[in-house]
């Protein structure tokens, strides 16, 4: 019985920390109409900084600030310089534009910091094992992990529900040229939004190098399940991302368990289910 | 009054609590010519798009030569005889004029297995489309690309378009939407002579040409048929004046 | 009609002729290019004729280069003949599969599902049994093209290899076009210029896509057995999203829709790549940076540079 709560929670934690990568994807999408194949570069990049900036200073914390405030200079930047030309521009476009986004960045990277595979470690504050039961312990920091992803959601959820900018955001979302026409800055919004996306998906990174290491794939490997969230979950969605984010924890952690050979396929079956169910996703908007 | 060919009854759409399309009874038959008119939000074009299934109802049946087409997808329907034009036109705008109305033709005989063959020699599809060009007016023009033509003659293309496909009920949205005098009398008297040999359910805001074309009109009121009957009836009728008649329409 | 045959049949025979110069590593390199040239073409039916733009599609040209490699067995060589159709029969399988779910939807749901499909079959390449994982699988012997005791070639020579590919490359070019002004074809085009008007008429759109899926993804399939031909050694790689994105890439840079784009496509990424590399380790950033300003400033792509040359040079008309 143990086991199955650690592959609980592990699941849940993965779940969480998907949320918080897809959820930038997803608001990006529903709101700006981009589809940003580079996406899953930002959370590699996150976690080659709290590689990098955790060396310099000697403190994850003080790396992971660095790294947040890095990442929304970025995100404004890359809005700035190259998304803002895409909103009028097609699917096709924008899939190309971001491919090549993707090849600059795993480049750059590895000019700037190498191709080699990095372990970050755990701040001590959060070292350490927590006892489940008898037999079984469960590392803190995973847990310190979730209970972040979650306070964050939340926090999404009171910005997008309870807030002028999340009013604007919604509004947006449904009717982009009204907003303009009402007054409202839609451009500067817009970036925001672009500059919310990359910090959360940089911070996601971040967050999670102590436990599953730095290494060059990482971007490819959670953009294609960020797809996946967002299939299942509805474009547009936060809601969904979050449903689908820790059904796909589960479907993938206790895949492993249980059929390992198999268990990079599980994930994409329960995609396939979904699709021949409902195709615009469980939660689409609208 | 004749057999009726396409007939719907209790037709209800719902958008979350709001019913745009709330128990509606209509009937086409062949040789008729029936109106559909409301003022703006009446509800028009949803009944429009339930009857070509663009949407699917919420509640009620649609009952096509005896059998309830409600659950068919728009391309069943197009291939049973039901043929339908937009008010917002959308033809091909990068082919010519006569491929648009090739294509349209080509859908009563697809052909998908003839690989080698060239599909603009066809002479059917061809035959079949020339008809409809010439119909609507536009023979003069078959070579033009089509994005080139003006909004009038556009709203040529899109009724031969229909047109080329040999249906036997024609939805018309509003054909004569943004015509100019000349072109809206030609409309006219072509919707008059397709009358005779189809079904037609006419959504217009030209009144002038509803009351010189139809047969029978219905007039709708948020969601809702408010009265339907003979045109002198609706003339007549009170209510009808009170709630859209008074109102001037553009 | 005929002037603007002259460059693509000048540019074909200049090709046939190449190999007589000698140079083996350009007679296998140019054969490569070939062969994604195959490739690029059965990626346009579906981008550039359709509309459908598919994130996925190295997925059937892995598995005809995979069916061969399973094929062959360990010391002999595989009937050419026998295992090309099966390759392309199992590829055009997949993408029927494939497609009954993909093609429930649409737009950027089209895109992401396409590729989450390729890494599927990634998976099952890379992590089971029957890919022989990351390390790939030889084809240790090339296919026999033996019919009844009569061998019209040996794979086992670059050059033999060189026109086989160059046939295979002029046939798919013009079953496409052949393809494209049938009425199935123009149905395709149809779609993608106004697919709610398609439906509206009475084609039953989704039937239509699921056909071109499939044989694009036949084709595809066709591709990737002549690349395990050739280079007689398959791995997970071909079915990568890197891949499928190249593809892409190549149609796209090439030309979406138009004739040729996808040839010049596939010769122009692989002569970028070349160029790139020559100069630096790191030729994927300038490829990267490439590709932004591309499209950024170059939305047609080469294929409409092209043309407006052209243009420029012979005066009017004439599309390529």
């Amino acid at each position: 019985m143990d086991i199955v709560a650690i592959q609980l929670l592990n699941a849940v934690q993965y779940g969480l920390l998907l949320f918080l990568v897809a959820s930038g994807l997803t608001l990006i999408f529903g709101i700006m109409g981009i589809i940003n194949l580079a996406h899953g570069s930002f959370y590699m990049l996150g976690a080659y900084m709290a590689f990098s900036l955790a060396s310099l200073t000697g403190s994850l914390a003080v790396a992971m600030v660095l790294g947040v405030v890095l990442s929304v200079v970025l995100g404004l930047f890359l809005e700035w310089a190259l998304f803002s030309h895409l909103y009028k521009r097609d699917h096709l476009e924008q899939v190309l534009l971001t491919y090549g986004l993707i090849l600059i960045f795993e480049e750059l990277r590895s000019l700037i910091v190498g191709n080699d595979v990095h372990g970050v470690t755990v701040p001590a504050l959060f070292g350490g094992s927590v006892a489940l039961g008898d037999t079984m312990t469960y590392p803190v920091y995973r847990l310190v992990m979730s209970a972040v992803c979650l306070a964050i959601a939340a926090g999404l959820y009171v910005l997008i529900q309870r807030t002028r900018l999340g009013m604007t955001i919604r509004a947006g979302a449904s009717n982009r040229e009204m907003v303009g026409v009402l007054g409202v800055n839609v451009n500067l919004v817009f970036r925001i939004v672009f500059a919310l996306g990359v910090a959360l998906a940089a911070f996601a990174g971040m967050l999670a190098a102590p436990v599953s290491s730095v290494y060059p794939g990482m971007g490819q490997q959670v953009l294609i399940i960020c797809f996946v969230v967002v299939v299942i979950g509805g474009i547009g969605s936060v809601w969904g991302a979050l449903v689908a984010s820790l059904l796909i924890g589960l479907v993938d952690t206790f895949g492993k368990v249980l059929v390992p050979e198999y268990a990079g396929v599980a994930v994409y079956l329960l995609m396939a289910a979904i699709l021949l169910w409902r195709p615009e996703g469980l939660f689409r908007r609208g | 009054m004749a057999e009726p060919i396409l007939s719907a009854t209790g037709l209800t759409r719902r958008f979350g609590g709001l019913a745009a399309c709330d128990g509606v009874a209509i009937a086409l038959a062949r040789g008729q010519l029936h109106a559909l008119v409301g003022p703006n939000g009446a509800g028009k074009s949803t009944l429009i798009n339930l009857l070509s299934g663009d949407l699917k109802p919420s509640a009620g049946s649609i009952g096509y030569k005896g059998t309830d087409i409600a659950r068919l997808t728009p391309d069943r329907r197009a291939r049973l005889g039901i043929g339908r034009s937009y008010q917002k036109t959308n033809i091909f705008p990068a082919f010519s004029v006569l491929e648009n109305a090739r294509l349209a033709a080509q859908s009563r005989d697809p052909r998908p297995l003839a690989v080698f063959a060239d599909a603009s020699r066809d002479p059917h599809s061809r035959a079949r489309a020339l008809r409809g060009l010439e119909l609507a007016g536009l023979a003069a023009s078959v070579e033009r690309i089509a994005g080139a033509l003006s909004h009038g003659e556009q709203r040529q293309l899109e009724i031969a378009m229909v047109l080329a496909t040999e249906p036997e009920v024609l939805l018309l949205d509003e054909p004569l939407a943004g015509m100019g005098a000349d072109e809206s009398a030609r409309m006219v008297a072509l919707l008059e002579r397709l009358t005779s040999t189809h079904a037609i359910l006419l959504v217009e805001h030209d009144m002038d040409a509803v009351f010189a074309l139809a047969d029978v009109i219905t007039v709708m009121v948020n969601g809702q048929v408010l009265e339907s009957g003979a045109p002198a009836q609706i003339r007549a009728s009170v209510e009808v004046q009170r709630a859209y008649l008074g109102h001037d329409d553009a | 009609m005929l002037r603007s045959l002259v460059l693509p049949l000048g540019a074909l025979a200049l090709v046939a002729l190449f190999p007589m110069s000698g140079a083996t590593f350009y007679v296998e390199l140019t054969t490569k290019i070939m062969i994604m040239a195959i490739f690029a073409l059965s990626l346009d039916l579906l981008v550039g004729w359709t509309g459908l733009v598919s994130f996925g599609h190295a997925a059937y040209f892995g598995v005809g280069a995979y069916t061969l490699a399973l094929l062959t067995p360990k010391a002999a060589a595989a009937g050419l003949w026998t295992s090309l159709a099966l390759a392309i029969g199992i590829a055009a399988l997949c993408a029927l599969v494939v497609g009954v779910f993909v093609l429930r939807t649409r737009g950027i749901y089209f895109i992401m599902v396409t590729l989450a499909f390729a890494q599927m079959f990634y998976f099952v390449f890379h992590d089971t049994k029957v890919g022989g994982g990351s390390d790939g699988r030889y084809v240790n012997v090339k296919p026999d093209a033996s019919i009844a005791g009569f061998t019209p070639f040996d794979l086992d020579k670059p050059v033999h290899v060189f026109y086989v590919v160059l046939v295979v490359l002029v046939l798919v070019f013009v079953f496409l076009q052949l393809l494209l002004r049938s009425p199935f074809g123009r149905a395709l085009q149809g779609i993608r210029a106004n697919e709610q008007r398609m439906r509206a008429l009475g084609f039953p759109v989704t039937r239509y896509k699921l056909a071109a899926f499939t044989i694009a993804g036949a084709l595809a399939g066709l591709a990737g057995y002549l690349l395990a031909a050739q280079t007689g050694f398959v791995n997970p790689e071909l079915v990568s999203w890197h891949q499928s994105g190249d593809v892409l890439l190549m149609v796209i840079l090439g030309g979406a829709g138009t004739p040729y784009g996808p040839i010049v496509g596939a010769f122009a990424l692989t002569l970028l790549h070349e160029l790139f590399s020559t100069f630096t380790r790191h030729w994927q950033l300038w490829l990267g940076i490439a590709i932004v300003l591309i499209v950024l400033f170059m939305p047609g792509g080469l294929a409409h540079v092209v043309r407006r040359v052209r243009r420029g040079l012979f005066g009017g008309g004439g599309d390529g």
